[in-house]
């Protein structure tokens, strides 16, 4: 099985992608704030869907027969992937804007004043 | 490649759990079930290749959709205490 150029390029952005979901997932465990970890949750569903997907479009024509089932394959693809680039900042503003008002400060590197309570 | 990714997206996954089990707060529960769903429409999507049947991205689609709603839901309801009207709280904003 000889590798063409696609293939090659293909797999560099499938593996991309998924290094970058797992740094993501690995921020959401380390990091030590709430609005941090959401900071870390994005790259998963900026970059880390975004170069996945781009190669799994590529894949697509590679594997199926017909061009016409490969374009079908590439615009589902291309939708989860708006899609989730749409609505992944949309729930993180919600939920920051849910956290703030439930009383959850940001982590900042301030000394605490004395006697402060925050 | 797709075994990879798909090892790749499960350990991840193991690693989102660990935080929706542990966070401290509500909040990063929810974060954390978000990303899992996220990361369950990846799985599904690569499972579809491996397989050699892209049709499944027509369920990874619907998971998609789900996570986001139910996402937005659960947020409105730890922020209101309720998914109606907020008419007992002060300020009407949305979320």
């Amino acid at each position: 099985m000889s590798m063409s150029a696609l293939d090659i390029t293909s797999w560099a952005l499938i593996g991309s992608g998924a290094i970058f979901c797992l740094i993501g997932a690995f921020g959401l465990v380390r990091l030590p704030d709430l609005f941090s970890r959401m900071h870390a949750g994005s790259i998963i569903e900026t970059l880390g869907i975004l170069l996945l997907f781009s190669g799994l479009a590529i894949q697509a024509f590679e594997l199926l027969p017909s061009t016409k089932a490969a374009l079908l394959v590439c615009g589902k693809l291309l939708l989860i992937a708006l899609f989730l680039f749409i609505t992944n900042p949309t729930t993180t503003h919600a939920l920051a804007q849910a956290a703030l008002w439930g009383g959850i400060n940001p982590k900042t590197g301030r000394r605490k004043k004395r006697g402060g309570s925050s | 490649m797709f075994e990879f990714a798909a090892a790749l997206t499960l350990v991840s996954m193991a690693l989102v759990l660990f935080r929706a089990v542990k966070g401290p707060t509500v909040y990063d529960r929810i974060l954390a079930v978000n990303t899992f769903g996220t990361f369950s429409v990846i799985l599904i999507a690569l499972f579809g290749f491996l397989d050699g049947r892209p049709e499944f991205l027509d369920i990874a689609m619907v998971y998609a959709l789900i996570n986001f709603v139910a996402t937005i839901a659960v947020t409105k309801f730890i922020k209101f205490a309720r998914l109606g009207r907020t008419s007992n709280v002060e300020e009407v904003d949305d979320i």
